[in-house]
């Protein structure tokens, strides 16, 4: 038990970096779905390339590449700013697939509708389709958060100091290299049960205010 | 031109951690493969027992992230009595989360069989694990297909963990190299663009060979 209060102490640098991560990645994705979606085919590529490229180089070389690589040659940043911007593009990348995957899911007469009204293209978007888009998307994006609770360990690797971090430090200093990181393993289990919960609950709520 | 004279330079010796990444993914999916079948089945068997165990051990490996599945298995089982090389721990513990993981796509494909197939089977005579070998593990497996080419992705981009346990891997090689030159931005860079060589054609593989089956349905 002695173990569990040091290991414990990570929790909430886990749950803070994969809230930040999320939330840079919510909003990161938004600019990145809608130029999949451009008029003009140099954005859509771009904005493709991004996607794939983010979503094709493991977390771990990014986190590398934004600590080791730009942190220390360009600009002085802490691991835990490193892997907020690192977790955050990638998510922004996923979340964009996710964005994209809402946008096909909204029936064409509503942008029809729009049209009809006068509304602009913004418009549209911001008033109409977004907020249909966000509601749709919750179940994915909810899957995914709990992936990225699970990835954010990774962070420990340049010196983020959330569960696993205390594990193996703990492991360390008292030689008991099994109990700490099984005492990790019952907080990653512990923490994703509750958001699995959390977010079946939020569903549900909001399907009841969306008209089918 | 310092950025590419260094991707001339170290491109041979990032080309070796390449090979052991790609050693470790298939090592990981030859093991972790059969056993997410096995878990597949157990957890839709009719022995109570043999449920019960298989979804607690699909649910602790999908629960747990691989990063410490891995510090277990090479840092707990020595104190067990159990000497694990890092490439052996690395793809025992890659494996299991893996088994974990792709038994739900599995278990998915398994369901997607039309049940008629298998009451046909049954009318025509065919044992239970015949119809398993014969009739449902094929198809099945077929439709899980596509998927686990995605899957397949996701663990090679996880071998990058096993930098963790000192395996001469992709990105241990770059952070190596890049600690004694100090060209951290160049080699790193260049040892991500090389993961995303071997993804980016993986996952439009996978997404073809996902149209491709889906013409037939």
């Amino acid at each position: 038990m002695e173990h569990l209060a040091v290991v414990a102490q990570g929790v909430s640098m886990t749950l803070l970096l994969t809230l930040s991560s999320l939330l840079f990645g919510a909003i990161g994705g938004v600019p990145l779905a809608l130029g999949r979606r451009s008029r003009i085919a140099l954005v859509r590529f771009i904005a493709r390339a991004l996607i794939e490229l983010l979503r094709g180089i493991p977390p771990l070389a990014w986190l590398f590449i934004i600590y080791f690589g730009v942190g220390t040659g360009v600009i002085e940043l802490s691991s835990f700013a490193a892997a907020v911007i690192g977790f955050g593009l990638v998510s922004s990348a996923y979340m964009a697939e996710i964005y994209r995957g809402g946008l096909t899911a909204i029936h064409e007469g509503q942008w029809e509708a729009s049209d009809a009204l006068g509304l602009s293209r913004a418009a549209t978007l911001i008033t109409v389709i977004g907020p249909q888009v966000l509601r749709v998307s919750i179940p994915a994006a909810a899957t995914f958060a709990i992936g990225l609770l699970k990835d954010s360990s990774v962070a420990s690797v340049i010196g983020v100091q959330d569960t696993i971090y205390w594990a193996s430090h703990e492991s360390t200093v008292s030689g008991d290299a099994i109990v700490p990181f099984l005492w990790a393993a019952g907080l990653y289990v512990a923490m994703t049960i509750p958001c699995a919960w959390a977010t079946r609950l939020l569903d549900a709520k909001l399907r009841k205010r969306v008209a089918r | 031109m310092t950025f590419f004279n260094d991707w001339v330079e170290y491109f041979p010796d990032l080309l070796g951690g390449l090979g052991v990444s790609l050693q470790l993914t298939l090592v990981t999916l030859l093991m972790g493969l059969p056993a997410g079948l096995v878990l597949a089945l157990g957890a839709g068997s009719k022995n109570r027992i043999v449920r019960v165990v298989s979804i607690g051990v699909i649910e602790v490996g999908r629960g747990t992230p691989a990063l410490v599945v891995l510090q277990l298995f090479y840092f707990g089982l020595p104190s067990a009595g159990m000497t694990l090389t890092s490439f052996v721990a690395a793809s025992l513990a890659l494996a299991f989360t893996t088994a974990a993981y792709t038994s739900e796509i599995i278990r998915g494909g398994l369901q997607a069989v039309p049940n008629g197939e298998v009451e046909a089977a049954h009318a025509l005579g065919m044992g239970r694990g015949d119809i398993l070998r014969f009739v449902v593990i094929p198809q099945g497996v077929r439709i899980a297909i596509p998927p686990l080419m995605g899957f397949a992705i996701m663990v090679f981009q996880a071998t990058s963990l096993a930098y963790t346990i000192a395996m001469p891997e992709l990105m241990s090689q770059a952070y190596s190299i890049g600690s004694i030159t100090f060209r951290y931005l160049s080699i790193l860079t260049l040892a991500g663009l090389m993961y995303a060589l071997i993804t980016i054609p993986a996952s439009s593989l996978s997404n073809f060979v996902e149209h491709r089956l889906a013409r037939h349905r």
